[in-house]
């Protein structure tokens, strides 16, 4: 009755499917389409202008959205789990604002920090104990404390914009291994996810809680604690965030990364995350963000308008979704 | 019971074929349906007789072939062209809208009238009262859907397939959550059914409703139709060996197994709403079987000792000791182990490769501090394989490729390899058709003789009989009975499965 | 029993309302004035007008996230129909406003059904599209008060005798016609019958996209209805604060108003006793001394405390009907 492993009996034609060869499954996927679409974007940006074939200008130009990025690296891991949290932007807005009242309170940084992280976390633990403790929608849940961060923020700040005094500004003019010290911190934090993603534990256990939660509880994952996990530490990503944001700005109003909800789902939608969880990777969304990065870029040095651009972002969304979900559909039978 | 066969058949199929991604599941099918019948689809899993009957009803289009219905060729486009053709499918679990009353789900989708015109709420109501009226059914129709029970929510679709005045009513597993009593009027309208002159087509696997209630019996076997006789032609051992292709082996044969201690005890369970006072002991080695209805509290149970959903009282003793168990990762550092009933919802993930679902509940078997050995769990995933003879086309392709019974294998190769002392299974072999429901019971044995105790929850009566050393029976939430191998039968465990106070329940 | 239980969660809203004006009035006796309950209803019908879209969508579960932009475009679209062709008839800003917001809504529907993606994003996606046109078109430029037609903005005028502004009656009448199609219509019916089972709805017989295009559609148009409505109320278009937050308005209202976003459950009178407490709220927050600025932040609040409300009603509700199921089976 043994059967040897890998080849298919003769009368098992009802036991399962052929597999896919194996260029399949490694060239025909989201990120491949990413990729193809990065190499498009710079080739197309270096029509427009000569500084795109210039490695540091690039580089330079991906501290506008380093933080953003940030935010959808952890966001991505997020929505594997089944999940959505569209607040980390607001977050991100709270805690720059307490953060920054800190220092001007001239208090000392390691306080301020604390109080920034502390406010980040806070934040995602809210998050994470009405959407996992009450089970309450996340989608919903995150679009009330999307608005609630934000107008806590705008009750905190007022009108009004708060300096950061001068020793705190100027990080994206530090340069590290050549790169700006946005981008390191952005290519570290990639690094490190994309390890956790795919090579321990916790990582397979994310995508099996994305894939199916009754069955991952069931298989004895905890599944509950995976996903308040992720949302806490959302939660600090987007304090963390923050502070990088700050001093790259020297400035901070209520407003910050107003309307940054569409670019974090859009970087981790072009990177191939699949919207209804268990699939996505690190590499995608890493690409992404680089992708969104040469696209503004590009945008703005073709003299588009701010109006343009978020017309070209808004449809960009809607197609990566279409072209994600129909290759997901297709290799699944 | 009408001669049917010389009148013009109401369907006439001939040459159908389906296939699914490749794979053919239907194979130049014939099949007459006469006026006035009771008809049924007798087959194991996956023989084909559900796709047969969704393509009458429109669910599926065949690849091939074509169908007659009432002498002109038709083409079954869709659920809502059979319905105009007078074709009605009644689901296994009937489809409804939970959240709207029992007079509109009666009425939506039935064709005829403009989207915009108005609801006719009374006349609704009053259209729905008379239908339940006519079946003999109680059910109050401004209420909601939801809520009502199995059998109240078939008889709601048996009500609209008569508002559509459909000829043919196909039923699909109805029997399978209802008691005898709710069996028997089921019955009772199909009979007046059939006697009105429509025509039932009844897809079951119980062997002795069949020969109570049906005319003519079609038997498919790996999707072809074997034979259409009538009932009084055919003897049960005929039906079986038609629908299996050689004769039963006989199961009855158990080995001999040392029972050791008691591995897992039970006292004073209870979970109002869910079940009371339950008290039950397994052995090492032993295989006690729980039996009784759907609804009777026995997968409550299991999920209590498991972890999911903890009972309020009692007390659970493994080895002896008391543990409080609130989760399932505890369960599963005490030596205990769930295969669950539907592994589509609750056991399998899907996308995930085969590897990535055995090794599931074995984490830290495959890793070191956290990193995953990708070699060790390939190895694990191997082994498995081999020792339970899951057939499949690499290790790493999706789980959901593989056909019920490998995935049923899959599942089971998950739990092995956390080498439990304690093995709680339910419905283990459901939806798995007989030649790996053999390999099953050799499997269940086997893990006996090894010294593991094993809890079996089954609604199958010929599998607690040849497995079980005693067999607890829940109904309505309490145990029932707790009857040994020796007294053990199909009678005496369906004596303690039915509620007491069912009985005499008017219809 | 669903139905009294139902009754309940209105009658619960009805009771907060009562509560917090009891509350409010306590503190701030002008609270009660009949004046004030004029002030309120002021504030209420765009919200309203785009709620009952809203709970149409949500229903259906899905969601509409570009109602905000839908009113945006369509208020500018109007607006500069108003400014640089004055000699059309001020009426037929209606019908462009409306027809406007019928395709945006159609774009909607289309790419959720063609391609079965999650409203969640494709509306995401369109809010930032529909809101970048609406810049584009206007050339990031406000429309001033001097363009919009005095007749229009009379609609909302606060009369000082009691005949009731038109803006309101409109309010009124978009509220009726919803309550008529969600519950006097089997295509209403249709939408309750598509929440709560969309696997059955197909095998029902229910053109599960055309009935998905046709609650998009609605939502759209109301949202177009409600963009020129802002001209009406406040005067004046501009390209980026009309209808900004206007989509977490509607949805804080309709989740108070006891929709499911499972989808099937739902009362158009629950909808309209949450706008009417949103309506509340946001009269007393100036009585009360609590700056404009902290409105985002009671607006968030109002959706996680209404979802808490929300969960334990159906916590109950749903052991209360398991408790039936048991004695059946």
């Amino acid at each position: 009755m043994t059967d040897h492993v890998g080849v298919i009996h003769k009368n098992a034609v009802m036991d399962s499917a052929p597999p896919r060869p194996l260029w399949s499954v490694i060239l025909v996927r989201p990120e491949t389409m990413t990729f193809l679409l990065l190499i498009l974007a710079i080739f197309a940006g270096g029509q427009l202008s000569p500084y795109f074939l210039d490695v540091g200008y690039i580089l330079d130009s991906f501290t506008l959205t380093a933080e953003l990025s940030l935010l959808a690296l952890v966001l991505t891991l997020v929505i594997i789990s089944g999940e959505i949290d569209l607040s980390p932007a607001s977050n991100m807005a709270l805690s720059a604002c307490l953060f920054a009242y800190a220092l001007s309170f001239g208090w000392p940084l390691w306080i301020a920090v604390l109080v920034g992280m502390g406010s980040g976390m806070i934040m995602g633990a809210i998050n994470a104990f009405l959407i996992i403790s009450l089970q309450l929608p996340s989608i919903i849940v995150t679009i009330g404390t999307l608005t609630l961060f934000r107008g806590l923020a705008q009750v905190i700040a007022g009108d009004k914009s708060i300096r950061l005094p001068e020793w705190y500004i100027g990080i994206d003019k530090i340069y590290v291994l050549g790169l700006p010290a946005p981008d390191m911190i952005f290519i570290i934090v990639s690094s490190v996810l994309a390890l956790i993603l795919g090579m321990t534990i916790w990582g397979r256990q994310i995508y099996q809680t994305g894939t199916n939660e009754t069955s991952a509880q069931y298989a004895g994952i905890r599944t509950r604690r995976i996903k308040a996990i992720l949302f806490i530490s959302m939660g600090l990503t987007a304090s963390l965030a923050a502070m990088i944001y700050v001093s790259r700005l020297g400035s901070v109003r209520y407003d910050l990364g107003i309307g940054g909800e569409l670019q974090m789902v859009l970087m981790a939608m072009l990177g191939g995350t699949y919207i209804f969880g268990g699939r996505g990777t690190i590499l995608g969304t890493f690409l992404a963000a680089l992708l969104l990065s040469v696209i503004s870029t590009g945008m703005t040095t073709a003299n588009l308008l701010p109006a343009t651009q978020l017309c070209v972002l808004g449809v960009l969304l809607i197609i990566s979704i279409i072209v994600t979900n129909f290759i997901y559909s297709r290799t699944q039978r | 019971m009408p001669d049917g066969t010389l009148q013009h058949p109401v369907i006439c199929a001939t040459g159908i074929s389906k296939s699914f991604a490749g794979i053919e599941v239907l194979r130049d099918v014939d099949l007459d349906l006469q006026r006035g019948e009771i008809h049924a689809l007798l087959g194991e899993n996956g023989a084909g007789k559900s796709t047969f009957a969704k393509i009458l009803a429109g669910v599926h289009r065949p690849t091939r072939g074509t169908i007659d219905v009432n002498g002109s060729q038709a083409d079954i486009s869709s659920p809502i062209a059979a319905q105009r053709l007078g074709i009605t499918l009644i689901h296994q679990e009937p489809l409804s809208f939970p959240d709207l009353s029992v007079a509109e789900n009666l009425v939506l989708g039935r064709i005829g009238g403009s989207p915009l015109s108005g609801v006719p709420w009374k006349q609704m109501v009053r259209d729905a009262e008379a239908l339940m009226q006519l079946l003999g059914v109680a059910i109050e129709v401004s209420r909601p859907m939801r809520g009502l029970s199995i059998a109240d929510q078939q008889m709601v679709e048996i009500a609209r397939a008569l508002a559509s005045d459909s000829r043919l009513i196909i039923m699909d597993e109805p029997t399978a959550p209802l008691t005898p009593k709710e069996v028997e009027t089921l019955f009772t309208i199909a009979r007046r059914l059939r006697d009105e002159g429509r025509t039932i087509v009844f897809i079951s696997h119980r062997l002795e409703e069949v020969r109570a209630l049906c005319d003519r019996v079609t038997i498919f076997r790996d999707g072809n139709k074997v034979i259409t006789d009538t009932i009084e032609n055919l003897t049960d051992g005929d039906i079986i060996r038609f629908m299996i292709g050689r004769p039963l082996k006989e199961y009855l044969k158990k080995q001999d197994v040392t029972i050791g201690d008691i591995a897992l005890e039970v006292e004073g369970l209870s979970k109002p709403g869910y079940f009371v006072d339950i008290n039950f002991k397994v052995r090492r080695g032993e295989i006690v079987g729980l039996g009784g209805l759907v609804g009777a509290g026995r997968t409550d149970v299991a999920r209590a000792l498991f972890g999911i959903a903890p009972a309020m009282e009692g007390t659970i003793r493994i080895h002896g000791k008391p543990v409080t168990i609130h989760d399932p990762s505890t369960a599963i550092d005490l030596g205990l182990a769930f295969v669950p009933e539907d592994r589509a919802v609750a056991g399998i993930f899907r996308t995930l490769s085969i590897e990535t679902n055995i090794t599931a509940a074995v984490p830290n078997k495959i890793s070191a501090g956290g990193i995953i050995n990708f070699f060790k769990e390939h190895g694990l995933a191997r082994e498995a394989v081999q020792k339970l003879s899951i057939r499949l086309a690499s290790l790493r392709q999706p789980i959901g490729e593989l056909s019920g019974g490998n995935q049923q294998k899959v599942i089971l190769a998950r739990w092995l390899l956390t080498d439990p002392d304690i093995l709680i299974l339910d419905e283990p072999t459901r939806g798995i058709d007989i030649g790996v429901k053999a390999e099953f019971y050799d499997m269940i044995g086997e893990l006996a003789a090894h010294g593991r105790a094993i809890l079996l929850i089954s609604s199958e009566l010929p599998e607690l009989l040849a497995l079980c050393d005693r067999v607890l029976v829940m109904s309505e939430g309490r145990i029932t009975a707790d009857i040994p191998r020796a007294e053990a039968t199909q009678e005496t465990i369906m004596h303690a499965a039915v509620p007491r106070s069912i009985e005499g329940r008017a219809a | 029993m669903i139905q009294k239980l139902f009754l309940r969660r209105e009658a619960g809203i009805l009771l907060m309302i009562i509560l917090f004006c009891a509350f409010v009035g306590i503190m701030r006796p002008r609270f009660l004035t009949l004046d004030q309950f004029r002030i309120i209803l002021l504030l209420v019908p765009l919200i309203l007008i785009g709620a009952m879209g809203q709970m149409l969508v949500i229903t259906a579960r899905h969601v509409d996230l570009s109602i905000g932009s839908i009113q945006g475009l369509a208020a500018m679209l109007t607006a500069l129909m108003f400014k640089f062709h004055p000699e059309i008839p001020w009426g037929l800003g209606f019908v462009v406003a409306i027809g406007v917001g019928i395709i945006l809504g159609l774009v909607n529907g289309v790419l959720i059904t063609a391609f079965g993606l999650p409203a969640i994003i494709v509306t995401l996606g369109t809010l930032s599209l529909y809101r970048g046109l609406t810049f584009i078109v206007s050339n990031a430029k406000q429309i001033d008060r001097q363009f919009v037609p005095a007749a229009l903005k009379a609609m909302s005028q606060d009369s000082p005798s009691y005949a009731v502004p038109w803006i309101i009656v409109i309010a009124i009448a978009v509220a009726l016609a919803a309550y008529w199609f969600a519950n006097h219509t089997i295509i209403g019916r249709q939408v309750y019958a598509l929440g709560s089972n969309p696997v059955a709805a197909p095998l029902r017989g229910i053109r599960v996209n055309a009935v998905t295009i046709l609650v998009f559609a609605i939502s759209g148009a109301l949202a177009g209805l409600s963009g020129i409505l802002y001209a009406s109320r406040w005067g004046f278009v501009n390209p980026s604060n009309t209808g900004t937050g206007f989509e977490f308005q509607v949805i804080a209202a309709v989740v108070i108003g006891g929709v499911s976003i499972n989808g099937g459950i739902g009362s158009i009178p629950g909808v309209i006793l949450g706008v009417f407490l949103l309506g509340c709220v946001s009269a007393a927050l100036p009585l009360l001394g609590i700056p404009g600025t902290a409105q985002a932040a009671i607006y968030g609040a109002v959706i996680v405390m209404a979802l808490l409300i929300d969960r334990s009603v159906r916590i109950r509700a749903n052991s209360a009907l398991s408790g039936l199921q048991r004695g059946h089976a």
